[in-house]
């Protein structure tokens, strides 16, 4: 069964290289080139090193994100004022493209590390935070009630009926939001770093033209993303969260 | 004469929306005793579950105050607890953490052992560790009665638990409250729209007007259980309610 999907995946990379034999030329390097090239990558240790420094901005920018943006939307959204208030800012801070957001990140943190998780915690918080506080607010009255009912504690109440109601909508979150910062670390690695894989693909095209390295890049990025994607969407699957995803 | 367990004296309740003032309940005065099966009929909107819900102590009410064992309710209790229609399940929690959710109180045995006696109370048994989304609507609603006695309360307040069940199920969990009441003589007050099920279920049956809800009257339901549907008496007491809330029985 799972053949048949990499049966025609293997058969549209032979048409690329039957193409790009045709027409030899600079537009694209073909597949075997760029598998050559991972193979380059990964003899100078750089596939490695590149894609655990891609990876670790990812994780800080976005653990930081989720501790600090889950907690303070649960809030937001469980107390109405505390929405009213925020609102406003929240709505203007929103629409602003992480990548703006670039020339300051470096202004404070200068060329480095910080200045690229920064930008990942930045694109991550703002999809959460609403994810948090949407979520809080769709926790259908009867569960608050029921636990009132049962006369839980506050600390008991959060633990047992909000944390379990919400869960399901914030992996969702959770999930898009690390698909967004694994698209915003690459942009951010080609102006704020020197190392990663966005910068991998800065970096073969001003040193010599090197596109079977970019594509090798785009490549990893690609498989990488899809990977997360996959651990992320496993979580779904644990019995005690389905029922937010089923349809009854 | 028994003793009363739950009185509301004069309650009003006035909801505002949108700057208008909207009156949902007038005047309601009445006595729940202990161990009684009340049931509160009346017209779609006419406030029952709103003064289900002020019983319950979920809202305060407008005026008028509202005595449990001669305290005002303040808030909601686990002595007394609310069943939904079969919608306040917890979807996360198994058969098994629904019904133990909130003994959180007990010992570990005292615990297992209640979840184990209410399971087979309400037939549930081999589904213990059962996600509610795989359980019908009539299992869910069992599951959520069970959840409620599982705590031990003197009153449960059923908010037209089976209004949501195919008619078949309905009257099957009708019987099975009666026994259930039977064994445990919790006072219960029962909230519907369905005269048939008032009159086979109740000790005493309010009727309510169309709102603002005032109590226009409160019969006596005196068949001894199990009724029979088709005794003149049972369609006596029917009939009245039905021209008490101005609908005759014929369509």
């Amino acid at each position: 069964m799972r053949l048949r999907p990499l049966a025609f995946l293997g058969a549209l990379l032979l048409l690329w290289q039957i193409a790009v034999s045709r027409h030899p030329g600079h537009l694209l390097p073909g597949p075997l080139e760029v598998l050559r090239g991972i193979f380059e990558l990964a003899q100078h240790g750089l596939l490695l090193k590149y894609i655990v420094a891609s990876l670790f901005r990812v994780t800080w920018g976005f653990a930081l994100a989720a501790v600090l943006a889950i907690p303070l939307g649960l809030l937001i959204g469980w107390y109405s004022r505390a929405e009213m208030a925020f609102n406003p800012l929240i709505q203007i801070l929103r629409p602003i493209s992480p990548l703006a957001w670039i020339p300051i990140a470096i202004l404070w943190f200068g060329v480095g590390d910080l200045a690229a998780i920064f930008l990942i915690f930045l694109c991550c918080f703002f999809p959460l935070l609403l994810t948090a506080i949407q979520a809080v607010r769709s926790i259908p009255e009867v569960y608050v009630n029921a636990g009132r009912n049962f006369g839980l504690s506050p600390t008991a109440m959060v633990a047992h009926v909000l944390y379990p109601a919400v869960i399901p909508q914030l992996i969702i979150g959770l999930r898009i939001t690390l698909g967004v910062a694994w698209l915003v670390v690459v942009a951010a690695e080609m102006i704020a770093v020197s190392s990663g894989l966005g910068f991998l693909i800065v970096d073969a095209r001003n040193a010599g033209n090197r596109y079977d390295l970019v594509v090798a890049g785009m490549v990893m990025i690609g498989i990488i993303g899809w990977l997360l994607d996959i651990g992320m969407r496993s979580l779904e699957r644990v019995k005690s969260f389905r029922w937010g995803y089923s349809e009854d | 004469m028994l003793e009363t367990k739950l009185s509301v004296e004069h309650v009003n309740m006035v909801f505002t929306r949108d700057a208008k003032s909207m009156p949902v309940l007038e005047e309601i005065d009445l006595d729940v005793r202990t161990g009684e099966f009340l049931c509160i009929v009346g017209p779609s909107g006419c406030g029952k579950s709103t003064l289900l819900n002020l019983m319950g102590g979920f809202l305060p009410p407008t005026s008028g105050s509202i005595r449990i064992d001669g305290e005002i309710v303040r808030g909601p209790d686990p002595r007394r607890i609310f069943v939904f229609q079969e919608r306040g399940v917890f979807p996360w929690l198994t058969v098994e953490g629904n019904i133990g959710f909130g003994l959180f109180k007990l010992s570990r045995a005292e615990r297992d052992r209640r979840i184990a006696h209410y399971i087979q109370m309400v037939g549930l048994k081999g589904f213990e560790q059962t996600y509610p989304n795989e359980l019908s609507g009539g299992m869910k609603q069992r599951l959520e009665v069970a959840r409620a006695l599982a705590v031990d309360p003197d009153v449960l307040f059923l908010d037209e638990p089976f209004g949501a069940l195919d008619s078949i199920t309905r009257l099957t969990m009708r019987s099975e409250l009666l026994r259930i009441w039977e064994t445990e003589r919790n006072t219960i007050i029962f909230v519907t729209h369905d005269i048939d099920e008032a009159v086979q279920l109740a000790d005493r049956v309010a009727v309510m007007s169309n709102r603002p809800g005032r109590i226009q009257q409160i019969v006596d339901i005196d068949i001894p259980h199990p009724r029979d549907i088709n005794s003149p008496r049972y369609l006596e007491l029917r009939a009245g309610i039905y021209k008490q809330i101005g609908l005759a029985h014929q369509i």
